[in-house]
């Protein structure tokens, strides 16, 4: 036994070494989940499922479970998202409000009319300010909000059609979204 | 000539590496200030650069609100609030001293504890094998062991 114990403390060592390997540092944990979602008030960009008023403020979305989906025109990440969210937008009733982060070249609408736009409203969040209220350290980043405007769960990285079905489907069945 | 050409080249070279990151503002002992807290800050895009150091959009934002706001007179505290609460105490490169970090912060001692721990058996054994008598009869025999051998 006492031959063995540097072996076996090497391999506890080495069992930490790769389970650290494989975690994404990106990953960081969020201090918002189980708090309200912050507040703010932007006006919505024009898109093709128009929103009703010009401006967008989380209030308006009390009683439902939504999705504050943070992207922007110049972000790669979020092109391959927008298929996923596409398909998930026609086949399923979710309701995606996309926080355009700092869209200084304002591609956003132009964008949104020529592939379809998933989302119910698209807030213009030109100074980035909204974002770092919200934690939001790149693109794109998707948090789920429910009934009582509390935020239960975020993503960072694009939505994979995996990712959907894995961790977005069971948290909103979780909500009764 | 060729190491003379070489050490021109290298001359030319120096202003070729990136300084510190820009700074927007104008006053002093708040660029001061900001220098010395942001060194203890996280650039969360660049999550190995410390946000004072960082060239990274995000951590430019994050240096323009914290000079506002260290303009409209709050202290350093204030502004690791407000980024503790939007990030998490990731931004901070000296995490602080509670239950979950007990183990991060008292680590080292706890393992020195166990090394020494380690340490003092192995001399008490050692010093009680030393101490043990050995009679005239063992040492004649090793001798006589050790002399066969030659």
């Amino acid at each position: 036994m006492k031959r063995w114990l540097p072996l076996i403390l090497f391999a506890v060592l080495v069992g930490f070494f790769a389970k650290g390997l494989f975690l994404n540092p990106r990953e960081v944990p969020s201090p918002f989940i189980g708090k309200p979602a912050p507040a703010f008030t932007l006006p919505v960009v024009a898109t093709a499922n128009a929103y009703a008023k010009a401006d967008f403020s989380p209030a308006d979305m009390k009683g439902k479970v939504w999705l504050l989906n943070v992207w922007a025109p110049w972000c790669v990440s979020c092109r391959q998202e927008h298929g996923v969210l596409m398909a998930v937008a026609q086949s399923q009733s979710v309701l995606f409000v996309g926080l355009n982060w700092k869209d200084k070249d304002r591609e956003a609408e132009q964008l949104l009319a020529d592939h379809g736009s998933p989302y119910v409203a698209v807030p213009d969040d030109l100074s980035g300010k909204i974002g770092i209220d919200y934690g939001v350290t790149g693109t794109p980043e998707t948090y789920v909000i429910d009934q009582a405007g509390i935020i239960r769960m975020k993503h960072i990285g694009p939505i994979s059609p995996d990712v959907w079905k894995e961790k977005f489907e069971p948290k909103l069945k979780e909500l009764g979204a | 000539m060729k190491s003379l050409l070489f050490s021109l080249l290298l001359a030319l070279a120096g202003p070729v590496w990136a300084g510190e990151a820009v700074s927007i503002g104008e006053d002093p002992v708040i660029e001061q200030r900001l220098v010395k807290l942001g060194e203890e800050l996280r650039c969360l895009v660049c999550q190995n650069e410390s946000l004072a150091g960082s060239h990274a959009e995000l951590a430019e934002d994050l240096r323009r609100e914290i000079r506002a706001q260290m303009k409209a007179g709050k202290n350093d505290q204030e502004v690791i609030e407000y980024l503790t609460t939007r990030y998490g105490d990731f931004v901070l490169y000296r995490p602080p001293f509670k239950p979950v970090t007990y183990l991060l912060w008292l680590g080292p001692l706890l393992f020195l504890g166990i090394g020494g721990g380690v340490w003092y058996v192995t001399l008490k054994k050692r010093r009680a094998l030393e101490n043990t008598p050995v009679d005239e009869q063992q040492l004649a025999a090793a001798a006589q062991l050790l002399d066969g051998k030659k």
